[in-house]
């Protein structure tokens, strides 16, 4: 068990999670950063700012989130229970609209006309795309060239919402080199340019910003599992790409230290094949995009070219506090692969009516498998943090199906 | 004395602003990377910027972002750069060597490893561009083994915080010509001069000025007020595609004869 005795004292000043963390980024940047740092620690305990970002949770994302009991899929996997803190059913789809609503809030209050932000799947891009058209506020979204093409559906959306879509054809034209080019035109345009990071990886104060704005997933979990089963869950269990659904549902919990947590990291093709994205599992500890954590990268310090099924995972990198957990031997990280995860979707789509996300379904796919490790009165809470509709195509095209 | 601090003694005491070239090693030709180093000299360098290849490096447009990915493409790692420093040195024992690159390649290697071998092939000083003084605490094993670090600053920097850097600063201090990343093209010399004349009044080292230089003009407008210019992008450009040492060697001359003969005539 973790010698942590509280884990809401992190990160400490400097944005470091133990050995995690930090701000890794060049000398140009040390300034908008200090400044963000400045308003978002003032904004978080601003009674005005907190009222306003639990309006617009409340009204304009849908929120509290359901915890769905999938019955039909408990009893067909034959073990405990597994119930379902819904945050597909936010607006938009997916948790990601959590963070860029209280990011987009940050923004107005700094006074910057201008946002930009990184996405892989396309959902974080939707979700500030989205919160941009409602603040009035002009929006760049980089994506790498490969994402744009399999995540068609959702880069039309962005467009849709006025945003500018631009594809990136650096490195290996994915999420980690859309995360560079926004870096980089930060850098060029920080005087009114406001960059949302949407997960909880980047320099400090990003791992701490995006899983405060996450972490109502779990506040609200807890509250709902004593209320409607008088008691907390057994385990948790979510994807984790750059890791902002798992840290928004692990961190509310993490001090009850009966409740296991379990992050459920793309394995790919498996971990033996290379080809996946378990930066945990498979990773050592590096620095890439602005924090320490654990990287995919060879002998040379390269980073390496990082495969999953699904966009959201496929990330070379992890969110510091999830390197933090890990070490701390607070919560585990094990391995879902593309198959398993596919499976996943099937299975909870056939027997519950829900079409998950290829992100998500590796969570429901480790729900599964956890649900079998535990007593038929056992409580596994999954985040199923996105709907599946942005991965039709991908899912017909893996079957062979034209759409 | 450190080889840097010399040199700069030595462009002090002649009345000279310094040349310091970037090229990203293993680029164009790795073959060709010690006889380009010396062709650098032999062009006017004064101190000699090696980029460490970084599949990741946020800081650089897109000229020296293609120039890392040939390189490493090619295999290029930091143990072949410390080679090239190394047969580097064995003809040139004079001209400082700088590395410039990101904090990951240097992690992975070691920080203690990458300190002994880096002196002990001569490697005079390291700029990692993603390492503030914040966290500069894991490069102490670079600093216990005499390795001097190049600290940049910028125009974003704050005055308290420019005070810090200018305490700290050893070699010379790199000042980021503007807010943004190497190669883009607005050079405005008109505001960088008071802010460089300040910072060489208060810093313990001389000061070097660096991104959207990439001519004799703008060089010479800088030297009216740096210690040494930095040109990275728009050699790298030149260099590309270059595929023997003599093509090599006879574009790095033909670029940069102009540059030393107007920070000369300044």
């Amino acid at each position: 068990m973790s010698k942590i005795a509280d884990f809401n004292a992190y990160p400490d000043v400097h944005g470091r999670f133990g050995d995690y963390g930090g701000s890794y980024v060049a000398e140009t940047l040390m300034a908008p950063l200090a400044e963000l740092t400045e308003a978002y620690l003032r904004l978080r305990e601003d009674p005005e700012f907190i009222a306003e970002l639990d309006r617009d949770l409340k009204h304009y994302v849908g929120r509290p989130s359901p915890i769905y009991h999938a019955e039909r899929l408990s009893q067909h996997v034959g073990g405990a229970r597994i119930l379902f803190k819904r945050e597909d059913l936010n607006h938009t789809g997916a948790h990601k609209i959590n963070n860029t609503v209280g990011q987009a809030l940050v923004a107005k209050r700094m006074g910057k006309p201008r946002i930009i932000a990184e996405t892989g799947a396309g959902q974080h891009g939707v979700a500030s795309a989205t919160v941009a058209a409602r603040l009035g506020l002009k929006c760049v979204v980089y994506m790498g060239a490969v994402d744009i093409e399999r995540q068609k559906i959702n880069v039309y959306r962005m467009k849709l919402l006025g945003a500018e879509v631009v594809p990136v054809t650096s490195g290996s034209k994915t999420l980690k080199d859309a995360l560079n080019e926004a870096m980089r035109d930060w850098v060029t345009n920080v005087a009114d340019t406001f960059y949302i990071i949407g997960t909880v990886a980047g320099p400090h104060p990003y791992p701490l910003m995006v899983r405060d704005f996450n972490a109502v997933v779990g506040r609200e979990a807890r509250a709902q599992m004593l209320e409607q089963y008088g008691r907390l869950p057994d385990v948790l269990t979510a994807c984790v790409g750059g890791g902002s659904n798992a840290i928004g549902l692990f961190h509310a919990f993490l001090n009850d230290p009966d409740v296991r947590m379990v992050g459920a990291e793309a394995a790919g093709e498996g971990i033996a094949s290379g080809h996946h994205a378990a930066s945990l599992l498979a990773g050592r500890p590096g620095v890439l995009h602005g924090n320490r954590t654990y990287v995919l990268c060879d002998d040379n310090g390269q980073i390496t070219e990082t495969h999953s099924v699904s966009a959201g995972l496929d990330y070379p990198g992890v969110g510091p506090e999830h390197a933090f957990l890990k070490d701390a031997g607070r919560a585990e990280y094990l391995g879902i692969t593309d198959d398993e995860a596919l499976e996943a979707f099937h299975l909870l789509a056939r027997t519950e009516g829900i079409l998950a996300a290829l992100e998500s379904s590796h969570a429901v796919a480790q729900a599964i498998k956890l649900a079998r490790e535990y007593p038929k009165d056992g409580l596994v809470l999954c985040n199923l943090s996105g709907r599946g509709d942005k991965d039709v195509h991908t899912i017909a095209a893996l079957e062979g199906v034209e759409v | 004395m450190s080889r840097i601090d010399r040199r700069f003694a030595q462009l002090k005491a002649s009345s000279r602003t310094g040349l310091i070239p970037f090229v990203t090693a293993g680029d164009p030709a790795p073959e060709h990377m010690v006889a380009l180093m010396h062709a650098l000299v032999d062009a006017g360098a004064d101190v000699i910027e090696l980029g460490v290849p970084f599949s990741d490096p946020m800081a650089d447009g897109p000229v020296i972002q293609h120039a890392s990915e040939r390189a490493i493409a090619k295999g290029v790692g930091l143990v072949d750069v410390l080679r090239w420093v190394a047969e580097f040195r064995a003809r040139d024992a004079d001209t400082p060597v700088v590395l410039m690159g990101y904090l990951n390649p240097v992690e992975i290697h070691g920080y203690a490893r990458f300190a002994q071998e880096a002196v002990q092939a001569g490697v005079d000083g390291v700029l990692l561009v993603d390492c503030p003084l914040e966290e500069a605490a894991v490069l102490q094993p670079l600093r216990d083994a005499g390795l001097q670090q190049i600290l940049l600053a910028a125009p974003t920097t704050a005055p308290a915080r420019m005070a810090q850097l200018c305490e700290a600063a050893e070699g010379f201090l790199y000042y980021v010509s503007f807010a943004g990343i190497t190669g883009a093209a607005h050079l405005s010399t008109g505001g960088i001069a008071a802010r460089v004349a300040d910072i060489r009044a208060h810093a313990r080292t001389p000061v070097a000025v660096g991104f959207g230089i990439r001519d004799a003009a703008s060089a010479k407008a800088i030297a009216g007020f740096a210690d040494a210019v930095v040109i990275g992008t728009a050699l790298v450009e030149r260099l590309a595609g270059a595929t023997d040492a003599a093509d090599i060697a006879a574009r790095i001359s033909e670029f940069l004869a102009p540059i030393r003969a107007a920070l000369d005539a300044h």
